[in-house]
């Protein structure tokens, strides 16, 4: 035990007197955490809380145009800024960009004429249906087109959004047609104008649509960024220590201090465990600092709070397999890096490729179908999965264990890769 | 009869990649309480030899003994002899009395046992007013001085020294010589090696001459000189391995 005491006092020392060292495996990451949760919350703010800028050039000025962009209005996702009807399509997407607005809307001339016709002409077949005489037009071939509505949108916009905007004028549109042929249809019956009561009864006559975020535990928390980004990139600084900790074992390897440990009448085995016990620890620590920010610093900043999941025990659990996943990863790198440029290089690189493939920069669900494979060869993604499992769906140790699992599997080859190396070096 | 400290019979040893020193049916005895000369160019086989005895690396066959006992993982026999090796094989990091914990915990001792011999270790190799500071600051002789200091913290039986002065001043090259003459007299066999041979005439009672993995002298120094005619170490040497470059 004795032995195992000095080994850890060894590396701990070793370690906080590594100013660098230290400033990458905490500083590093409460930045990034404060940063990242920063952006991506302004973002679903912008999405979420804040109406879009929205360019709206009415070529037609009849009456069913203005509905349409009346609907638009009343939809509440957009804030209408009407152009002037005479631009051109490219003076109209010039004046997005002088507007700051994503999307332009072009009503086009002959909108309402067309709408016009088209309810006459359903109007028309209805009453024929009834038996009801009429002397509104029913040929079809007569009835015209409605020309389609355009949409400009700026590149930038996210496809899911964009789509969300198309369902939004294709809303407002049907809203535009169905009161066309309302009241085509009341005139026709009683020769009388739809009175606005009734017209209001039956048109904004809809049932609403409740939305519930689901849990393993049937809570209902709504996710926001926080808890999304603080496991994230606790899982991320997690898996940077490899910087520190794969240099550490090859200027192990480069000095002799490994050879001479040889010679000594205790297993080198120790050391490899005094090591990883050591880096556990610390990618513990992280996990208690991070995760602090987000539940003492956060409503500070005008971040959502961090909520931690109810079942802290498969969170320990769960932090400590990542941990100990994290600092196989390293142990390995610096069994096979050569120099410490090596170990520096590849470690560096190799995490941040894990982490986009894993699911820590963009959501894995986002991921092109490609990926997908290659995603399930990252612990960082088995990581997230695990971590999302407890935060976003609150779920109990037996949920996560299936993301625990293939976490494992990956410690064990690690760790016999790594000492198939120290073999294969004859440092053991 | 003096009884051997270090037996080796019949060992053979070549490295996998097919380069480098080879050793077949090789023998050699070095008798307790020697202070033993390995000496030879490079390449010669020196390290690997002291490798060999220190079971950093092993021989495909043959037997080499401390003591009677054959080297081997057992942790029992690798009490019996300390290491210094030719780089500061320790952590820069730390002070010495943090690398003295650390090594001789690793060694077998105990907390109060480490206590004691990093004291007097510390003052016998005046690194006591820097026991706290980190070697990374300290000269290339105060580093060798704290490389020898972990090699003999454990009270070794046998202690390997692998050029244990390069690079070292005047002042320090003798400070290390007087103290392994100092362990000699205590009972602790002492083989080293050096490319520096007026120090190995100073230090050492008895040399082998090795080259490309053969003995080809053995035996107390002054029989040696006396045997081919020679006033000292570097005249024996020329005149036994010849002048021609053995590392190009």
């Amino acid at each position: 035990m004795y032995k195992l005491y000095t080994a850890i006092l060894k590396e701990l020392r070793i370690m906080l007197r590594d100013k660098a060292a230290l400033a990458v495996m905490f500083l590093m990451p409460v930045l990034l955490v404060v940063v990242i949760t920063s952006i991506q919350n302004s973002s679903l703010k912008m999405i979420n809380d804040n109406t879009v800028p929205m360019l709206v050039c009415n070529r037609d000025g009849g009456e069913s145009s203005l509905q349409f962009i009346e609907a638009l209005r009343k939809i509440g996702m957009f804030d209408l800024q009407k152009a002037d009807s005479s631009l051109t399509d490219k003076q109209l997407t010039d004046s997005m960009h002088a507007h700051d607005a994503l999307i332009a809307v072009v009503v086009p001339q002959g909108f309402s004429s067309a709408l016009k016709s088209k309810s006459q002409n359903i109007t028309g077949k209805a009453l024929t249906e009834f038996g009801m005489a009429v002397n509104t037009p029913q040929d079809s071939s007569s009835v015209k087109e409605t020309p389609p509505v355009s949409m400009f949108y700026n590149p930038v916009l996210q496809e899911s959004f964009r789509l969300s905007v198309n369902g939004a004028l294709k809303s407002a549109q049907q809203f535009t047609e169905n009161r066309a042929v309302l009241q085509a249809l009341y005139l026709a019956m009683s020769n009388k104008k739809l009175p606005d009561s009734l017209e209001q009864q039956i048109l904004n006559n809809k049932s609403n649509i409740n939305q519930i975020p689901t849990a393993k535990d049937g809570s209902r928390k709504i996710p926001n960024a926080t808890q999304h980004n603080v496991p994230a990139w606790t899982i991320f600084a997690m898996f940077f220590i490899v910087v520190s900790l794969s240099t550490n074992v090859v200027k192990e390897k480069i000095s002799g201090s490994f050879i001479r440990l040889k010679t000594l009448p205790t297993s080198f085995i120790l050391n490899l465990a005094a090591k990883q016990i050591t880096y556990i620890v610390v990618t513990l620590a992280q996990v208690v600092v991070i995760f602090s920010l987000g539940i003492f610093l956060f409503p500070h900043i005008a971040l959502p709070k961090l909520v931690l999941p109810e079942n802290l025990g498969s969170l320990f659990l769960v932090s400590l397999v990542c941990g100990w996943c994290a600092v196989s990863y390293g142990v390995l790198i610096g069994v096979y890096a050569k120099s410490m440029e090596q170990a520096i290089g590849f470690g560096a690189v190799s995490v941040v490729i894990l982490a986009a493939i894993g699911g820590i920069v963009v959501p894995s669900f986002a991921m092109p179908e490609s990926l997908h494979l290659l995603m399930k060869i990252s612990p960082l993604h088995w990581c997230m999965e695990a971590y999302n499992t407890l935060f976003l769906e609150n779920g109990y140790f037996n949920n996560v264990l299936f993301s625990l699992l293939p976490i494992f599997i990956i410690i064990v080859a690690m760790q016999l890769a790594a000492v198939a190396g120290l073999k294969k070096q004859r440092l053991i | 009869m003096e009884s051997a400290a270090i037996q080796i019979s019949n060992i053979n040893f070549q490295y996998a990649e097919n380069s480098g020193v080879v050793f077949k049916d090789f023998n050699l005895n070095i008798d307790e309480g020697e202070r033993f000369g390995l000496l030879g160019p490079n390449g010669a086989g020196k390290t690997t030899l002291m490798n060999l005895m220190t079971s950093v690396m092993q021989a495909k066959s043959g037997s080499i003994k401390l003591l009677g006992k054959e080297i081997s993982e057992d942790k029992e026999v690798k009490k019996l002899f300390g290491f210094v090796p030719q780089h500061h094989s320790f952590y820069l990091e730390l002070s010495p009395a943090e690398n003295l914990e650390f090594f001789g915990a690793w060694a077998g001792l105990n907390r109060k046992e480490i206590k004691e011999r990093t004291k007097e270790l510390l003052a016998v190799l005046g690194l006591s007013n820097v026991a706290d500071k980190p070697v990374s600051k300290f000269s290339g002789g105060m580093k060798n001085r704290v490389n020898l200091a972990i090699g003999v913290i454990h009270r070794p039986k046998i202690l390997f020294l692998d050029e244990p002065t390069t690079g070292v001043d005047v002042q320090t090259r003798h400070a290390i010589v007087d103290y392994l003459k100092e362990l000699n007299t205590t009972g602790t066999t002492l083989i080293y090696t050096s490319h520096h041979l007026a120090e190995a005439e100073s230090l050492c009672t008895k040399v082998a001459l090795i080259d490309e993995g053969k003995i080809i002298a053995n035996n107390d120094l002054q029989t040696l000189l006396q045997e081919h005619k020679q006033d000292g170490l570097e005249g024996l040497f020329l005149n036994l391995t010849g002048r021609s470059y053995r590392d190009s």
